[in-house]
């Protein structure tokens, strides 16, 4: 198990390096001259050489990439342009909105899905499976804002249950704080719904097919306890793949999420850097959730090891 | 096409097509939607750029008069009301549709192809594999939204930008798709049976392995031009895509942002063509996937 999960941490290194790069290059291939947005628009040529200087934009690429490397290692994410802040303080900022609505659209998700991808999955080729199957392709087409806005039409502006945008941190009460993170967890959780509800459905429709289910039937245990203790136990592996797979895809919904909401988080910040072109922000944006992506998966591969004891390599 | 004849495979296979409702319903939908795009000119009622400060944000159905050039007056009715620039919704709606289209074809053919040869070569030969699919390993790893969000940031806004920057995203899935089918072919026995009568290694590629790949390659492509619409709308919604004057549905629903709790209609209308055609290509391919590759209905 030790040689496993060496294994499997140092594949996550090339990963990791090449996102790095990718990350670095990408801000090397602007048509955008970083010195020139500081400067403003007003910046005489020798101002803006001054600023390209001082940011060390006119050494070689390699030196820059190692400056680059060396700064970002010790935790230094540079300066933001446009907040005039340390990106890494403008970070840890805006974590706590962006880490409650993640976390609350899982477990929303999971609570949601499983379930019904269960039920799906019992009752294949029925109603009840097309009606589960219908609602996940819907979830898969219709787009994050577009639920955000309809579950805000009605809950808040008709119905006036729930505030109609805004954060509230969880340290001036949970129910404030619940209550602000209600609807955009529920217009997130749409899409990942949508995902785990399918690949549940498909992996206990797989387990149900086995002989020892049918040897659990035959010894007279009823249809919850095998469908609970049997079935969806064996079906957790890729269950829980699909929620690191979906992380990507959770990650690109947040941004949009926080947009509609007004919540002050990581990709409200994501969109307000890109608007501004705040490259050292975009970039140590990019990096952070691109490296939290591929984190979540390995963390979610070794822990197979943990509840599938069949899993030996 | 083994007990065929090639003209009666065609036959069965449009008969399947014709069976499959998801299909039928996905294939309806879509022809529809082509249509208001490429008939765009003529059904709409103004031009959608016009602006009309004395109609601004006004709810559907709202008549105005405008005078032509020659002083007579035109009654107008603003179907699905007016943004706040006083600009025909249904206009630019009808109008939104070509973009939408045009950006799921183009990102789906464009990603389709570089993603096919890149999958070949890396399936087929080993020293290339690793350098590609690692790229491509740390390609995925960067979230498809925000990786667009931070090109189309950096490279000017544009059409062809975001083109390019959704293709950039979906490149990889494509090419994980064909080389795990390459590299499950190259060992069955008639490549082999190939390779030892002497085929070139292109002729091989393209007249043994190539075929191999189309049927789930027709099925992804699908997927990803539902995709690439949504990812657009997305772009433009957060205002970084398409020009603001351009009639995308993106575009329409940012505009709609700041109005929404007066005027939700410039939010849901634009909404409700974006999702009903993202659902169609959803339909049509999980359709085509059933009929066409029924193992990767496990897969999904």
């Amino acid at each position: 198990m030790f040689r496993y999960i060496s294994k499997r941490v140092f594949a996550t290194v090339p990963v990791m390096a090449i996102v790095v790069v990718l990350v670095f290059l990408m801000l090397r291939l602007s048509a955008a001259d970083p010195a020139a947005i500081i400067a403003g628009d007003n910046a005489t040529t020798e101002e803006i050489q001054d600023i390209r200087v001082k940011l060390g934009l006119d050494q070689p690429v390699l030196v820059q990439f190692g400056v680059w490397l060396t700064k970002v290692s010790t935790g230094n994410l540079g300066e933001s342009f446009f907040f005039k802040k340390q990106v890494s303080e403008l970070i840890l900022d805006r974590l706590e909105p962006t880490l409650s609505l993640a976390l609350c659209t899982i477990i929303l998700s999971v609570m949601i899905a499983v379930p019904l991808g269960v039920l799906a999955a019992y009752y294949t080729g029925t109603w009840i499976d097309r009606l589960v199957m219908g609602l996940a392709v819907l979830g898969f087409s219709i787009p994050v804002f577009v639920v955000g806005y309809l579950l805000m039409y009605v809950f808040s502006i008709e119905l006036s249950w729930l505030p109609v945008q805004g954060y509230q941190r969880l340290s001036e009460g949970f129910w404030g704080w619940l209550q602000k993170l209600l609807l955009p967890c529920f217009a997130l959780s749409a899409v990942y719904c949508a995902l785990i509800a399918r690949i549940t459905r498909t992996s206990v429709q797989e387990v149900l097919g086995e002989d020892y289910i049918r040897t659990a039937h035959a010894k007279g245990l009823t249809n919850k306890i095998v469908l609970m203790r049997h079935a969806l136990r064996n079906a957790a592996v890729p269950i829980v793949t699909v929620i690191g797979i979906g992380i990507a895809l959770l990650i690109g919904g947040v941004v949009v999420t926080e947009s509609v909401f007004s919540i002050p988080g990581l990709g409200r910040l994501t969109v307000d850097a890109v608007l501004a072109r705040d490259f050292p922000t975009v970039q140590a944006l990019v990096l952070l959730f691109s490296l939290t992506s591929v984190m979540v998966n390995l963390l979610i591969d070794l822990s197979y090891t943990l509840f599938d004891p069949r899993i030996r390599y | 096409m083994n007990a065929f004849t090639e003209s009666s495979g065609r036959v069965t296979l449009w008969r399947t097509l014709l069976r499959s409702p998801s299909v039928m319903i996905g294939a309806a939908i879509l022809l529809c939607v082509l249509f208001i795009g490429l008939a765009a000119p003529f059904l709409h009622t103004m031009s959608p750029d016009k602006i009309n400060p004395s109609v601004r944000n006004k709810l559907p159905g709202y008549e105005s008069t405008l005078r032509d050039d020659e002083g007579n007056k035109i009654q107008f009715v603003h179907l699905m009301g007016t943004d706040s620039l006083g600009r025909d919704i249904y206009s630019r709606v009808v109008f939104g549709a070509r973009v939408s289209l045009l950006i799921g074809a183009t990102v789906a053919v464009m990603s389709a192809f570089i993603g096919l040869i890149l999958g070949l070569l890396a399936g087929y030969f080993r020293w290339l594999d690793a350098i590609v699919m690692r790229v491509m390993d740390g390609l995925m790893a960067i979230p498809a939204i925000l990786l667009a969000l931070s090109m189309v940031a950096l490279l000017n806004a544009g059409l062809s930008t975001v083109i390019l920057a959704i293709v950039i995203t979906e490149i990889p899935r494509v090419v994980r798709l064909v080389r795990s089918v390459v590299l499950s072919v190259r060992e069955e026995p008639y490549v082999e049976a190939a390779i030892s009568v002497g085929t070139p290694t292109p002729v091989l590629l393209v007249r043994h392995i190539l075929p191999n790949t189309i049927a789930p390659l027709i099925v992804q492509t699908t997927y990803i031009a539902a995709h690439a619409i949504l990812v657009e709308a997305v772009l433009s919604f957060l205002g970084v895509g398409i020009s603001p004057e351009t009639p995308t549905w993106g575009n329409i629903m940012a505009e709609g942002r700041a109005m929404f709790v007066m005027l939700p209609h410039n939010i849901f209308f634009p909404g409700l063509f974006l999702a009903v055609t993202v659902l169609a290509v959803n339909l049509f391919g999980d359709g085509l996937r059933d009929l066409l590759d029924p193992r990767m209905r496990k897969r999904l």
